[in-house]
């Protein structure tokens, strides 16, 4: 096993509705794969078929070289946080870990305990009572102790404040240095993924815009502003993202897997949130049908 | 030991702001040959970023000559950096200082002074060639 997740042709419709459609993943072990893509995007639908809550309508999933399929062996080698990182409001902190240890046979109680002291957490506060920060933290706690080989966290931060944002980071990159666990969070916010994550998926309208390692994908990308022409202009090789016309100048971004060629051009790399945007912005294909629509950019 | 910060605004690939820190701590004398870096652990606790980051940092540290990993024990500075560190290049710096100060007195803001500090540094350094 070499792959944290493996999908190929994916799909999840509900009725009428397409929730997630034609979506082939492969994430290499150890890594922390951010999952961006604006609400609805179909991230927590890919998130549940993953862990073994949702059942997928086509296509194949491997999560750690097995089908997800919701069995009590499987789900203790993947720890996962949904939504609003739940917590039983009514439970105090310490019945939480008294909690996880009776429901995971390889609980770390030991290190539970240590993580709810180095957050500064009373073990008898109820956990409706804490601040959303406390609560994330406590459900971060909760999957961190049951010692996953893979963690999935949905949406982990989108509640926070800047500040727990920062610290709920810290304390599962932490994590990740201790006990090598591989990770996939998602977020309609690149920000918050984006010094965290060494690989990079970008879903949009239920369909994979974009998926490499960042490095690659900061590598690969350019704006490119010259004199106004038009896309076909562009030496081969260069698939361009996105093109914006002025009546004299023309900016386009481009991807080359190839060294970019010189021209008479400047060129410079995206940062990562630039680079996330244009491919938010991009026309989604559907199927190919709309492959050969015009962009309509260059008349 | 000393602290990495990473600006994920500076268009600069993380790594390589941990690598220009090490570079710049060993220049300014902060770190010398047999020092410690920080652990991957304790890098990651401290300014949220990814593991493989810093590992990868060290790894480039490594293939420049500047430091080296013990297994189980931790990645040691291995040289240090220059004949001698800008610290004991203290009377230079002090002029350079001056002229800061020169500079201020005659109105010229901080983008400025980097503009002209740059410009002259590239000059110069054409110059040498």
């Amino acid at each position: 096993m070499n792959a944290i997740l493996q999908a190929h042709a994916l799909g999840k419709r509900y009725g009428q509705r397409q929730a997630l459609a034609d979506c082939t993943l492969d994430f290499p072990l150890g890594r922390v794969v951010g999952l961006v893509g604006p609400n609805g995007a179909g991230k927590t639908t890919l998130l549940k078929i993953a862990c073994g809550m949702l059942a997928p309508t086509t296509g194949r999933i491997e999560v750690l070289g097995e089908q997800p399929n919701g069995a009590t062996a499987q789900l203790a080698r993947v720890g996962y946080v949904a939504q609003d990182t739940p917590t039983y409001a009514s439970l105090s902190v310490a019945d939480h870990l008294k909690f996880g240890a009776k429901m995971n046979p390889a609980w770390d109680a030991k290190l539970a305990q240590a993580r709810v002291e180095q957050l500064g957490l009373n073990p008898k506060q109820k956990a409706g009572k804490l601040s959303g920060g406390q609560r994330a933290q406590l459900a971060l706690t909760m999957a961190v102790a049951k010692r996953p080989e893979l963690l999935i966290l949905d949406e982990p931060v989108a509640s926070l404040d800047p500040l727990a944002r920062r610290d709920f980071l810290r304390h599962l990159m932490e994590s990740v240095a201790e006990h090598d666990t591989s990770v996939i969070l998602s977020s309609h916010l690149v920000s918050d993924l984006e010094r965290v994550c060494d690989y990079l998926v970008v879903l949009v309208s239920s369909r994979v815009q974009l998926a490499g390692e960042t490095d690659d994908l900061l590598a690969q990308h350019h704006r490119i502003v010259c004199t106004r022409r038009q896309e076909s202009d562009l030496p081969a090789g260069l698939e361009v993202i996105s093109a914006e016309h002025t009546d004299r100048q023309s900016t386009f971004v481009v991807r080359s897997d190839s060294e970019l060629p010189a021209g008479d051009w400047s060129a410079e790399h995206l940062e990562l949130e630039d680079l996330v945007l244009t491919y938010l912005e991009r026309p989604v294909e559907h199927g190919g049908d709309t492959a050969m629509q015009p962009t309509g950019a260059a008349r | 030991m000393i602290d990495f910060h990473v600006d994920a605004r500076s268009g600069i690939a993380p790594y390589l702001q941990i690598v220009r820190q090490v570079r710049q701590a060993l220049l300014l004398g902060l770190l010398a040959e047999g020092d410690k870096l920080p652990t991957v652990k304790e890098v990651v606790a401290k300014v949220a970023i990814n593991p493989n980051t810093v590992s990868k940092a060290y790894r480039e540290l490594e293939h420049l000559g500047l430091a080296a990993g013990k297994p189980g024990v931790g990645t040691f500075i291995t040289r240090s950096l220059g004949h001698a560190s800008l610290i004991e290049h203290g009377p230079l710096q002090q002029e350079l200082r001056a002229w800061m100060d020169k500079a201020r007195a005659a109105g010229l803001t901080e983008p400025g002074i980097e503009a002209m500090f740059q410009n002259t540094l590239r000059e110069s350094a054409e110059e040498e060639k």
